[in-house]
């Protein structure tokens, strides 16, 4: 298990001050002025070098992502935006780090600016994330007090500017362009790619993505070295995560982690172990709403990282949102809430996904009864696959998986249920 | 989900002062020209305000953002935060029915609210307190199932629990946000099992929940005198330092500039100081700026019944005429004699910042005013540029 002088997020939990003080009590905003003189190409190596990948869900390398940034300004000023709008589904690890840890995201901020050239920052927070925002916003206003936001931050000779932004409630906006548009000052509607963000973003300048939890971990990774952080987690899956755990685990919690855990660590650990013991365990997601669901028995011995869980258990680790579904669970109506969840998400520009989603959330309303005919089925998974890369973003594929996820995994409980409603007797797997 | 316009619609819509102020501050956030990127925060701060988004909300901030009310319109409807229709004056309750908290029990709490408010969502209950509805993933799931009432979080709730806390809100009574089962935040709720250093000394509330009970304004509409306003972005010379860097990139001078472009921007800097939100500590920030206006000399109407074609300024056109005509100014000369102040006054009332000393109307005004003609004036005039 991680030891706690190895965990980055050292107030998870907010026991400690929340405070500037607390925070360089902590050995935070130690020595920023030094790791910027070390100049841009340093921190830019080191990040690559540590193995970093992006905590939002697609797990692109941080480093080479700050390194398509423009090395000089064409005149355009540059922007390092953080995607702050934790939507998916299970997942709720950054609402931590900006109430409880602000500091290790402002701090962040500023060095990950410096590296890219930016002399501003806005974050995108979601807009549910009231109390959120003031606490983040609190340590800003402290940070600038102390003369480590603004002119000559914190004493580097770098002016820097961080303003805290908020959207009202799209789960789209989490996706970057969106993101951008909406941060604009607009419907949250993916853009085109390319041109990338890095080329042409906000208000048409170079701009960066980036998660709060990549930012975040920034200054320690820094301050710690490359070596330190690559230690952690099998080679490709460098690092420590915060993991998400919710559902039917004894103690749902948030916890900070080295990557390629094992899940049955992970559960018995810090969650107090599946409700009902390991036999009652039925199915796990184990990377937020947008990856597909695994057998419960697969997932005992499984490694959780990037790797392993695409590569041997065709989901993903997302942004390690676990949430676990033990038997007393009808998974068939919990992946019809995902489903849910994507129509009403869905933003409406791309005719496959706005009609997709809403269609794939009938027939699996009709699954969920069990009213349906049996080759309803494979249409199904004919639709998910033509809304799956038919869109401008990764949403139409999101709002697929689940279901894919589903199909292939409890297929016989789909087929079960709907028989029992054709013959009104109970099937073999319900009778049990 | 159908969004649209509510059917009956309020007269109108202001800001109170201090959300005014409030939102003039947030405009300053974005680079000149982009104030349309605060129509999100803006929007939301009416919603604080009155409770929903109104028509005339729409329009009051669209013009304050110089946006087309359609654009407006459709970030309203687009983002499901925004209420468009009104909601319990005490409240609106959301349930997350997203699976986290739908395997948890959400189902459960959603019945409590069909018992207890509305068989149907976004509907009053019969005392005009409540509205609730379901809404998608509220961000919280270990602390499942969870509500947002008002501002703030209630997490790991029990149909029973959830139940008298809607009795202590319609009764007036305080109620605390955060997990209401004993746990802290969202760490494991059978005992910490990292980060334990700390807890032995750990505060009351985490942060969330101290905030809440620190500024009570959990289910309140708010006036914005809550909580000081800060800008500290903001630099004391009254420049937002990363934006200037940008302008001015600290390798770049090997050129002197010119002294009549570093005059204009000193100049320009200074309007930045006066016209802005000055960072302030106390409560009363609104009156701080305020005291920094001088209301200048106006007129009920023209000396003589006949006005000078204010339209000969140049960044002046009929609307704005039509406006400063309303405050009191008819005449050239009266436009010459506004000093800094007095710009400012007028500048805060037509709510296009900075208008006035970009487009220099005062030494405009002053030529005019002698009875010389500007080259815009001249121009204007041959053109026929304000004629129909």
């Amino acid at each position: 298990m991680l030891k706690d002088q190895d965990r980055i997020f050292t107030n998870l939990y907010g026991m400690h001050e929340r405070t500037l003080a607390g925070a360089k009590q902590r050995g935070h905003w130690d020595g920023t002025a030094g790791l910027i003189e070390k100049g841009r190409d340093w921190v830019i190596q080191t990040m690559k070098d540590s193995g970093l990948r992006g905590r939002g869900g697609a797990g692109f390398p941080t480093g080479l992502k700050w390194s398509f940034m423009p090395k000089e300004s064409d005149g355009r000023p540059a922007y390092l935006v953080i995607n702050a709008d934790e939507s998916e589904p299970g997942t709720c690890k950054d609402r931590e780090i900006m109430r409880h840890d602000p500091h290790t995201l402002i701090e962040g901020a500023l060095i990950a600016s410096f590296a890219m050239n930016a002399h501003t920052c806005y974050i995108y927070l979601r807009g549910e994330y009231i109390r959120e925002r003031e606490a983040l916003q609190t340590a800003i206003d402290e940070a600038y007090d102390q003369g480590l936001l603004g002119k000559n931050a914190a004493g580097s000779g770098w002016d820097f500017d961080v303003f805290l932004h908020h959207g009202a409630g799209a789960y789209i906006c989490g996706e970057e362009t969106a993101l951008i548009e909406s941060l604009e000052g607009k419907k949250g509607m993916p853009r085109m790619k390319p041109p990338f963000p890095a080329g042409a973003g906000l208000y048409g300048c170079p701009t960066t993505v980036n998660n709060v939890e990549s930012i975040a971990v920034v200054p320690t990774i820094l301050r710690r070295g490359a070596e330190w952080f690559a230690g952690f987690g099998r080679p490709n899956n460098a690092g420590t995560k915060l993991f998400a755990i919710s559902g039917h685990v004894q103690n749902p919690c948030v916890v900070e982690e080295a990557m390629s855990i094992s899940f049955e660590e992970l559960i018995e650990k810090h969650c107090g172990g599946i409700r009902g013991g390991w036999d009652n365990l039925l199915a796990v997601i184990p990377g937020g709403s947008s990856v597909p669901c695994v057998r419960g028995e697969k997932m005992r011995d499984a490694v959780m990282d990037f790797d392993y869980l695409r590569g041997e258990l065709g989901s993903g680790l997302g942004t390690a949102a676990v949430i676990v579904m033990d038997k007393q669970t009808d998974i068939i109506k919990a992946i019809w809430r995902l489903s849910k969840f994507y129509k009403h998400e869905s933003c409406g520009q791309c005719t496959p996904c706005r009609e997709g989603t809403g269609w794939m959330m009938r027939v699996m309303d009709r699954l969920v009864k069990g009213e349906a005919e049996l080759e309803e089925i494979d249409m199904l998974w004919d639709v998910t696959k033509q809304v799956e890369g038919h869109t401008i973003c990764a949403l139409g594929d999101a709002a697929a998986w689940p279901i894919q996820g589903l199909i292939r995994n409890f297929r016989e409980e789909i087929e079960d249920r709907i028989k029992a409603q054709k013959t009104g007797r109970l099937g073999a797997m319900a009778a049990e | 989900m159908l969004r649209r316009l509510h059917s009956e619609q309020p007269e109108s819509f202001a800001f109170t002062p201090a959300n005014q102020a409030w939102a003039e501050a947030q405009m300053t956030k974005y680079p000149e020209g982009r104030q349309a990127s605060a129509v999100i925060p803006l929007l939301w701060r009416a919603q604080e305000q009155e409770g929903w988004v109104s028509k005339p909300a729409i329009e009051y901030i669209a013009n304050m953002l110089d946006m087309a009310y359609m654009r407006v319109l459709e970030v309203t409807s687009f983002y499901f935060m925004f209420q468009m229709q009104p909601t319990g004056s005490v409240a609106h309750v959301q349930i997350c029915g997203t699976t986290s908290c739908m395997i948890c029990g959400a189902e459960d709490l959603v019945a409590v609210c069909q018992d207890k408010i509305a068989k149907k969502p976004f509907t009053l209950s019969e005392d005009g307190k409540f509205t609730w509805e379901e809404v998608e993933c509220l961000g919280s799931c270990t602390n499942a199932p969870m509500a947002q009432i008002g501002k703030d979080y209630f997490e790991d709730l029990t149909a029973k629990g959830f139940s008298q806390m809607l009795d202590d809100l319609a009764a007036g009574k305080p109620v605390v946000p955060g997990p209401q089962n004993g746990r802290f935040a969202a760490e494991p709720k059978g005992g910490l099992t990292s980060l334990t250093a700390y807890e032995a000394d750990k505060p009351q509330y985490n942060a969330s929940a101290e905030l809440a009970t620190a500024i009570g304004d959990s289910v309140k509409r708010i006036q914005g005198d809550e909580v000081p306003l800060l800008t500290p972005w903001i630099g004391k010379d009254g420049v937002v330092a990363g934006r200037a860097a940008v302008n001015a990139p600290p390798k770049a001078p090997d050129a002197p500039k010119p002294a009549a472009k570093q005059a204009a921007e000193a100049s320009k800097a200074e309007v930045k100081s006066s016209e802005k939100p000055k960072k302030s500590k106390s409560k009363d920030t609104p009156s701080i700026e305020a005291s920094a206006e001088v209301e200048p000399e106006t007129l009920s109407k023209p000396r003589g019944g006949v006005a000078d074609d204010l339209k000969l300024l140049k960044g002046v056109g009929p609307k704005l005429e039509q406006k400063l005509n309303e405050l009191g100014f008819y005449h050239f000369d009266q436009v010459a004699n506004w000093g800094d102040a007095e710009v400012a006054w007028v500048d805060s009332r037509l709510k296009f910042k900075g208008r006035i000393l970009r487009d220099g109307w005062v030494e405009q005004a002053k030529t005019l005013a002698a009875g010389e003609e500007t080259e815009f004036a001249k121009r204007a005039k041959k053109d026929g540029l304000y004629e129909d």
